[in-house]
């Protein structure tokens, strides 16, 4: 799905010819139905639309569809590619091209992240309460220590990494 | 369209073949993982404890835990 920002573009580059020969819609609604709401509009999970793309032909294009009755071994290259633009808006390479939205859609994730980020910044600064005694350094030491006195899992754990008789972790 | 005659690929017994492939391939890939499991992970454990406990004297640990002044009944 495109952004908005680009079928607006996509609308204004190539769209405005090809409209205007295909909607019945009434003008005084504007543009009539955008895609994907339009009756012409097919994607990779919906490839068969309920309508041909131009429903409004020329002469010339109608005497194309006429020779479609016929026989196709009769038409040429050049007018299966014409019909087939009659028929669909745009090929599956065409509409399943890829697009650089998705830097778009990241900017914006990282953006609003680091907006948050400053909320958090502002919150703990002006909102949280002061620290309980138990966080403070010197209490921590304290616990630090009792544990080791305690030899707290001497296998594999703390205890096993402090030396006993130099009293310092073990390099 | 190729000029040359392609040879005709294989039409049976695809799925078959995958199971055979695939039954040896996670037979193999448990039997190696608990292998590494056993030789990296649980046989150095086993051998960590028992070092431990080899010259452990429970007599001296309480003597040291007791100088350290953790034991509330006992100073």
């Amino acid at each position: 799905m495109l952004s908005r920002a680009a079928w607006i573009l996509m609308l204004r580059k190539g769209g405005r010819g090809r409209r205007e020969m295909h909607s019945p819609e009434a003008p005084a609604r504007g543009e009539g139905k955008m895609p994907p709401y339009a009756n012409w509009y097919a994607q990779r999970s919906y490839p068969m639309p309920e309508e041909p793309f131009c429903t409004e032909l020329s002469a010339e294009q109608q005497a194309l569809k006429e020779k479609e009755k016929g026989s196709w071994t009769q038409l040429s290259h050049a007018e299966k590619v014409a019909l087939y633009r009659l028929q669909y808006h745009q090929t599956f390479a065409e509409m399943n091209r890829r697009s650089n939205e998705w830097k778009t859609v990241m900017g914006c994730v990282f953006f609003f992240c680091g907006f948050t980020a400053l909320l958090i910044w502002w919150q703990r600064v002006y909102v949280y309460p002061p620290k309980p005694i138990t966080l403070t350094d010197e209490w921590k030491a304290q616990q630090l220590q009792r544990m080791l006195d305690m030899k707290v899992n001497p296998v594999h754990g703390l205890a096993s990494h402090w030396d006993y008789e130099k009293k310092e972790w073990k390099k | 369209m190729a000029s040359e005659v392609l040879a005709k690929p294989q039409m049976r017994g695809l799925l078959a073949r995958r199971l055979r492939i695939h039954m040896v391939g996670a037979f193999l890939v448990s039997l190696g993982v608990a292998a590494l499991y056993k030789f990296a992970v649980a046989e150095p454990r086993k051998k960590a404890y028992a070092d431990f406990y080899k010259n452990y004297s429970p007599e001296k640990d309480f003597e040291e835990m007791k100088k350290a002044g953790i034991f509330r009944s006992i100073k």
